[in-house]
């Protein structure tokens, strides 16, 4: 019977081994640190269709659906990722070229087929928006999505790969990666492992994993930065994006404003964390005492970053090795792979037990880098 | 002023001395402090005492005003009303002044915040009418605000004896003082005595403040266990066990106490190393003979590296002081070690009694893990035993995965109250050292910063750079 080996628990990983899991696979799990401890844990949550690259489009709206019928994926833990659907993310044009960027890529998403990001005016952005500042003047939204809570998502995932009898092995940090006669040879910090194939899910240290058998990968990796306030009233329902400024912006069930989009902390990958810099984060404070003016009253209580691989086209490589046959990879997800992962570990889970996935990954191929890995 | 030599946080007796040190041996020295007058806790309003206050607060207090009158000429700057949100490995500060951030780079740091109270997590302790013996002490000091109604004073250390006489020399009426150190511990205790006794003074008035509660007739029971507060909506009684059974004292204000633990979330997020402390059951930064952290820009004297009390802190600030003045070049190793000679035998003098005090009031391990599943660890996100406990089961394994879990740690305080809770709590239940489960990851703000102020940062930068 084939066998696997996942390395990274993320939820890339932890996804990628329920759903082997779902196919009768024996599939041993191991995580260097503990599951869901960087970018899976640590994201703005946010479960998005809304301005995707074309290419990640198809994947999102699949997505969407499985966050929709959550407890076929996980089961009784569904309810724990606080997942909210139908709030809708809004991208806020602030001037006159943010409106021309948002019509031309509602047309644009059109031409694909796509139906889900609409242009709203300034009524409706109003209406939805109450809290918005007064020189917005349109939006670009996708009505469906939502948010989920990153880390009790990623313990979700964990509960049921236990339940599904994954073999989890925490603080196993892989060092090294041999072909053996008819399979893989994976050393850890916790014993050796054998497997038929294995699955690269190592986010932002999954280039490592790849240089252990001579596959170059983009090595490049980053630490978004996020802030939360103290408890507001509510004022908010959809989750808010910047076009021309980076902002990602939302309220939470609890009443806390969590901020963020991408401004960078300082990564410290052998260390394993990361840390927002303060003299980056004022532009972001601008930014959202600019969009909300009720904002000029919050008080930021926390702030964290976490670590990410970013490939140069900001688009993930999902797909078999170019170098190994048995050998398959999903990480480099820029940022923005949190809402992807119930799709992401199903269609691996197809590749590997089918030989062939329900939607294509041509756009993710780990070859349309170079031998140096450069996009 | 946004570069200095040597920036001191916290105006106590640590920081005073530190800056008082620093600018005589001619380092550009800035002390920074969340109040608006020096003093810190222990000497708070020293400047602002009149005669008569002396009698109500203790002789001891004079040395307050001296330390400030010194610090006030000593030529260093001085900015109160400032709160640190971010302490940098690099001497980075990040300061809050009324409404305005800035960033100040500093050569050396020399952390002084000093203790603050151990939280006394009982059944009903977040009830409004309960507070820290400390905290009733700072209103005292701060403006003579004392409760206008009959307290109870329940708990072990020094601090619990002196605040019951300095409350009833103000005219408080006392209840009762719940004495909770074991008997056996006492008698252990004694065999600390004769080195404790050279210590003179320190010694002695703890025995005064002792005999002063005897003969002002407060009611002192000992052997107190299982301290529980009764009431609804805020605190009506407080109950407790002796060797006699199960006895309940009504009171709507109740001072709690169990000692203080080292303030340690400047330390923390400047990421210097920080060890366990099992006799104190606390963390406390790792620092070397004259307060040096893990970190080469960053040291930690006084009370905030370990609970030493006020007069060492003194002592240990002026070392630091020295220290700093020999790694920016102003004094050599050798002068460093010379002037140091009589701080170090102030320090030994000032320490004796220490083992003693450790031995004494060691806070008993049940304090920090509860049996009961209903008391609140982490009372700003109100999470409870029941719930750290379930986290555990679910697989957190160190501190940082049961604050996700559960929020315990998430709110404005950051973790402050429940940090030492929730990692023996972890420890307990996979029987491991605290040390092990380690703390929190603490990043800035260190305190709550306001969007606007953050938005408006001097020393900021203005674009994200590429990288």
């Amino acid at each position: 019977m084939t066998r696997a080996i996942v390395i990274g628990g993320g939820l890339h990983g932890m996804s990628t081994a329920i759903h082997l899991r779902h196919k009768g696979v024996p599939t041993v799990l191991l995580e260097k640190n503990v599951t869901g401890q960087h970018a899976s844990g640590v994201n703005a949550g946010g479960v998005r269709r809304l301005r995707r690259h074309p290419a990640e489009i198809p994947l999102a709206v699949a997505a969407l659906e499985r966050w929709m019928n959550l407890p076929s994926l996980l089961g009784r833990h569904a309810a724990l990722c606080g997942f909210v659907a139908g709030v809708g993310q809004i991208a806020i044009a602030e001037n006159d070229a943010d409106l021309r960027w948002i019509e031309q890529r509602a047309a644009e998403v059109r031409t694909l087929g796509w139906t889900h990001e609409e242009v709203i005016d300034r009524a409706e952005l109003r209406r939805l928006v109450p809290a918005l500042a007064e020189h917005c003047i349109a939006g670009l939204i996708s009505r469906q999505d939502g948010h989920a809570v990153p880390y009790l998502t990623s313990q979700a995932f964990r509960l049921r790969a236990l339940e599904l009898g994954v073999e989890l092995h925490e603080q196993a940090r892989v060092v090294g990666l041999d072909r053996t006669a008819d399979g893989w040879r994976v050393i850890a910090s916790r014993g050796a492992f054998e497997a038929d194939l294995v699955v690269n899910c190592g986010g932002a240290w999954a280039w490592q994993v790849a240089e252990m058998i001579g596959e170059h990968l983009p090595r490049t990796y980053f630490a978004p930065s996020m802030m939360v306030t103290a408890r507001m009233p509510r004022f908010l329902e959809p989750v808010v994006l910047g076009i021309g400024r980076k902002l990602s912006f939302k309220q939470s069930e609890t009443g806390t404003v969590v901020i963020g989009g991408g401004i960078n902390g300082t990564p410290d990958l052998d260390g394993d964390r990361a840390d927002p810099r303060p003299e980056r984060l004022p532009i972001s404070a601008r930014t959202v005492c600019d969009l909300f003016p009720i904002m000029r009253r919050a008080v930021i209580v926390r702030t964290w970053a976490g670590l990410e691989a970013c490939m140069p086209d900001e688009i993930p490589v999902i797909g078999p090795s170019i170098v190994a046959p048995g050998l398959f990879h999903a990480f480099g997800f820029s940022g923005h792979g949190f809402a992807l992962s119930p799709v992401v570990g199903a269609l691996l889970a197809e590749l590997i037990a089918e030989g062939r996935s329900s939607l294509s990954l041509e756009a993710f191929r780990a070859d349309r880098f170079n031998s140096t890995g450069q996009a | 002023m946004n570069q200095c030599d040597l920036a001191v946080i916290g105006a106590g007796p640590a920081g005073m001395a530190a800056a008082t040190e620093g600018a005589r041996l001619g380092l550009d020295t800035l002390l920074l402090d969340e109040q608006v007058a020096p003093g810190g806790q222990i000497y708070r309003n020293a400047e602002g005492m009149r005669p008569g206050d002396f009698a109500l607060l203790g002789d001891e207090y004079r040395r307050g005003a001296e330390l400030a009158a010194a610090f006030r000429a000593s030529g260093a700057h001085y900015e109160p009303g400032s709160t640190i949100w971010h302490v940098g490995a690099d001497g980075t500060l990040g300061v809050l002044t009324g409404t305005g951030a800035r960033l100040i780079s500093a050569r050396r740091v020399i952390l002084a915040p000093g203790a603050m109270e151990r939280p006394v997590a009982i059944p009903g302790w977040t009830l409004p009418g309960v507070m820290g013996a400390g905290a009733a002490q700072t209103l005292l000091k701060a403006s003579g605000q004392v409760p206008d109604v009959p307290v109870v004073i329940a708990g072990s250390g020094p601090l619990t004896w002196l605040i019951a006489c300095q409350l009833a020399r103000a005219g408080v009426a006392i209840s009762a003082l719940l004495v909770t150190t074991p008997a056996d511990r006492i008698a252990r205790a004694l065999g600390h005595l004769p080195r404790a006794l050279r210590a003179g003074g320190e010694l002695l008035k703890g025995i005064g403040w002792i005999r002063e509660a005897r003969s002002r007739g407060i009611r002192i029971v000992t052997g107190v266990t299982a301290l529980a507060v009764q009431g609804e909506g805020r605190a009506e009684a407080l109950t407790f066990t002796t060797a006699s059974g199960r006895d309940s004292i009504p009171a709507s204000i109740m001072l709690l106490h169990e000692g203080v633990i080292p303030r340690i979330h400047l330390s923390l997020a400047a990421r210097c190393r920080h060890v366990w402390d099992e006799a104190q059951l606390c963390w406390k930064p790792e620092t070397d003979a004259w307060g040096a952290t893990s970190l080469d820009r960053i040291a930690v004297a006084g009370d905030a590296g370990g609970i030493m009390g006020a007069s060492a802190a003194e002592t240990l600030g002026r070392l630091a002081a020295l220290d700093a003045a020999s790694r920016l070049g102003r004094i050599s190793t050798v002068e460093r070690d010379r002037t140091a000679e009589p701080q170090r035998a102030a320090l030994a003098r000032h320490t004796t009694v220490r083992p003693l005090l450790d031995q004494l009031f060691r806070p008993l391990a049940g304090l920090l893990t509860p049996d009961d599943d209903a008391t609140i660890i982490c009372r700003c996100e109100e999470v409870t035993m029941a719930d750290l406990r379930d986290a555990v089961a679910q697989g957190a394994t160190d501190a940082n995965c049961a604050k996700l879990l559960t929020r315990c740690g998430m709110g404005p305080c950051q973790g402050r109250m429940c940090g030492p809770a929730v990692a023996a709590v972890i420890a307990r239940a996979q029987n491991v050292p605290v040390e092990a489960v380690g703390t929190w990851r603490i990043r800035f703000p260190v305190r709550p910063l306001p969007l606007a102020a953050l938005a408006a940062l001097e020393g900021g930068l203005d674009a994200e750079p590429e990288e």
